[in-house]
């Protein structure tokens, strides 16, 4: 195996009493593409929102793509993170909310030129032809000039993921893309990230309670308890002889809610 | 000599505190006209309100346009209309009793949407509930809306009286003496404006500083459990 | 008719007071999203500041300002060695545009705050600096928000503008004290006065509506 682009050692994560990553050890592979599931409160959303600096971790180490996350070397030592450093690894990732957070007084065409015009500096030309790449790639071209408000959500989504890969991302980071929608919008959405999936340099991250499109798009699955990754492998395995008690009900209760 | 005190201009501190007294002076007659100003916009933003909210648009639209116009002209100017203009009229008051009805109308514009805003942010369901149950209509709104008006109408007539208080030295243009007024007063004599005036200000901020922090206090105090406030 | 005597040197006064309205508002705005944005920010210094000069500006009134203004700071001048004598335009300008400030500060603090945390996320998510954050994210999304009690201010201002008659400045306050003072015919001027404000606190307030639809342009958005 490669060495791994995203790894936790002995990961710590509070909220004043509640811990919510429990001394978390956990990798993903270059391209590898993961998908975390659980139970609500495991821990899984933190992940993601750790890996993108939204939220600070209490002890361990986070590395992404070789180095450390939150910390920097400093004579032979790790000293906290500096904002240039965070800004840096923050370069390698690309996240897509459950609630989109498109920047609603932007047209889509400047959600998606905004980042890669002042954070990477792209000329007005470059940021908008890499945007309406992107918006044919998320089928949403004729929506360049509709403000967020006037789109439904499954079109918010995909926007969103395109303004994502607008920075081009090393990783991307996908927290419930679907959990919001109407059901009849989810699969416009699935379809966006499934082709994605299919770009083997992307790595991703998912998490999402869709479980068959979990089944068939990921390499690994992983089961999250209690700030830990309980069960992990092939989703096949996963899905079909799930080894923990705890994941066979959990499995269960997602699978058959009306049993 | 104000008030029948002495100022002391040997130093400026000696100054200072020598004014002390009158300007407090001053003060009291800044909190005077304060109350009594509050309590004519009480009332008479209570029956602009009313009047408003009147079914009958002949009553109804008149008031709505008396609020609009009293709020979108200045303090300064209805004050001088009183002033000048009620012993046109054979009504001659005393310069403060002027001066706060003066207040009094200015902030009933204010007042009167206060009300509104209290009675109108109580949920409709409510008074559709207690109709269901059979309530009387007065006893609907004494019992049922009211309580739940009260809450937010009294922290906003808080924060309105403190206004009143920062207005009260616009009186001093008709010689009302509160503590702008003997400030200038105590400067023009002396020509020193610097002391009294930069008294008058710090003298302001602690009276605002505890008027809002009584507000506060007030607006913990109110009965509002269960009443979910935005 | 009397009173059409009184119309030329009432509409002078106007124009002064509409003059002295912009005039406060422009350094108003300017001074209120100065201190509002101060008030937020992580520098103890420029916060500690932008507190300061809101509290002591909306905790004072507007007159005692105004007069400290002109009759005190000249003297304080003195006492320092400055020559810190102004023309009364400057004076008032100043005076309202202080008072209106701060309380413009707290209104572009507010509405800053109001921002959702998410579109803060988002913005990390997508490496925006803090300024840029602030001034690219955050600012537009919250100036709609302002923009009414903004309008509301605006009038404020307008009617306290005055006030600076107090301090022998030409407006329209000042053209009715001086025309009652020399006709006595109190109860015609001050209904025309008054009736002259509320005309020009009507025109401001449809202005300032005007510009909360235009800066609010991408809420009115539907599908």
């Amino acid at each position: 195996m490669n060495e791994p682009i995203i790894r936790f050692e002995k990961v710590v994560k509070r909220f004043g009493e509640l811990t919510v990553l429990d001394e978390l050890d956990f990798e993903v592979a270059p391209g590898e593409k993961v998908t975390i599931i659980g139970p609500s409160g495991s821990g899984k959303s933190t992940v993601l929102r750790v890996l993108m600096t939204l939220e600070r971790i209490n002890a361990g180490v986070v590395y992404v793509d070789g180095e450390p996350l939150w910390h920097e070397p400093h004579q032979g030592t790790l000293k906290p993170a500096s904002e240039a450093h965070l800004r840096k690894m923050r370069q390698k990732m690309g996240m897509v909310f459950q609630h989109f957070n498109l920047f609603p007084h932007m047209t889509v065409l400047r959600n998606l030129t905004e980042a890669p015009r002042y954070v990477l500096g792209l000329s007005p030309q470059e940021a908008r032809q890499r945007a309406e790449e992107l918006l044919e790639l998320v089928g949403l071209s004729d929506k360049a000039e509709a403000f967020p408000s006037q789109l439904s959500g499954g079109q918010q989504q995909r926007v969103a993921i395109a303004r994502a890969l607008a920075m081009r991302p090393k990783i991307m980071l996908f927290d419930e893309p679907t959990s919001a929608l109407d059901p009849e919008l989810v699969g416009e959405v699935l379809r966006v990230i499934r082709s994605l999936a299919e770009e083997h340099e992307l790595t991703m991250l998912l998490v999402t309670h869709e479980m068959d499109f979990a089944r068939r798009i990921s390499d690994r699955i992983c089961f999250f308890d209690q700030g830990r990754i309980l069960e992990q492998g092939p989703p096949e395995e996963i899905f079909s002889s799930p080894k923990e008690q705890r994941t066979r009900e959990f499995l269960h209760a997602v699978l058959h809610p009306e049993e | 000599m104000l008030f029948g005190i002495e100022w002391d201009t040997s130093t400026s501190w000696a100054f200072a505190w020598s004014i002390l007294p009158i300007l407090l002076r001053g003060m009291v007659v800044t909190i005077q006209a304060s109350l009594l100003g509050f309590f004519v916009a009480l009332g008479l933003g209570l029956l602009l309100a009313s009047l408003k909210g009147v079914p009958l648009k002949i009553i109804a639209w008149p008031a709505a346009f008396i609020t609009e116009f009293l709020r979108d002209t200045p303090l300064l100017i209805q004050l001088f209309f009183l002033y000048y203009v009620l012993p046109d009229y054979g009504i001659v008051l005393p310069a403060f009793l002027t001066g706060a009805l003066a207040l009094g109308v200015q902030y009933s514009a204010y007042t009167a949407e206060v009300y509104r805003a209290g009675i109108q942010a109580v949920p409709r369901g409510q008074k559709e509930a207690a109709r269901a149950l059979n309530l009387s209509e007065r006893l609907a709104f004494i019992h049922v809306i009211l309580p739940q008006a009260v809450v937010r109408i009294v922290p906003a007539m808080g924060n309105y009286l403190v206004s009143i208080m920062k207005d009260v030295p616009v009186l001093s243009v008709v010689t009302v003496l509160e503590m702008l007024n003997v400030a200038k007063i105590i400067g023009d004599r002396t020509f020193n404006y610097l002391i009294p005036l930069t008294m008058v200000g710090a003298l302001y901020l602690l009276l605002t500083l505890i008027a809002s922090w009584g507000v506060r206090v007030l607006d913990t105090r109110l009965p509002k459990r269960g009443i979910p406030l935005k | 008719m009397e009173w059409t005597r009184y119309i030329d040197p009432l509409l002078q006064g106007c124009w002064v007071t509409i003059e002295l309205t912009v005039y406060s508002t422009i350094l108003g705005a300017l001074l209120a999203f100065g201190a509002g944005m101060g008030k937020l920010s992580h520098n103890p210094l420029i916060k500690a500041l932008s507190v300061t000069y809101i509290e002591v500006f909306r905790g004072t009134s507007l007159l005692v300002q105004l007069f400290w203004l002109y009759f005190a700071l000249p003297l304080l001048g003195e006492l320092i060695g400055l020559d810190l004598r102004f023309h009364p335009v400057s004076v008032g300008v100043l005076a309202l545009g202080l008072n209106i400030g701060a309380y413009g500060a707290e209104v572009v603090r507010g509405a800053v705050q109001a921002v959702p945390r998410t579109q803060y996320e988002a913005a990390k998510a997508l490496n925006f600096t803090r300024t840029q954050t602030l001034w690219r994210i955050a600012l537009p999304q919250a100036l709609p928000e302002m923009m009414p009690p903004f309008g509301n201010l605006a009038v404020q201002n307008l009617k306290d503008t005055a006030l600076v008659s107090l301090i022998s400045l030409g407006d329209l306050a000042f053209r009715a004290e001086q025309l009652r003072n020399l006709t006595q015919d109190s109860t015609t001027i001050y209904t025309m006065v008054l009736f002259m404000y509320f005309g020009m606190a009507l025109v401001l307030a449809a202005l300032m509506g005007l510009l909360e639809r235009h800066v609010g342009r991408w809420r009115h958005r539907r599908r």
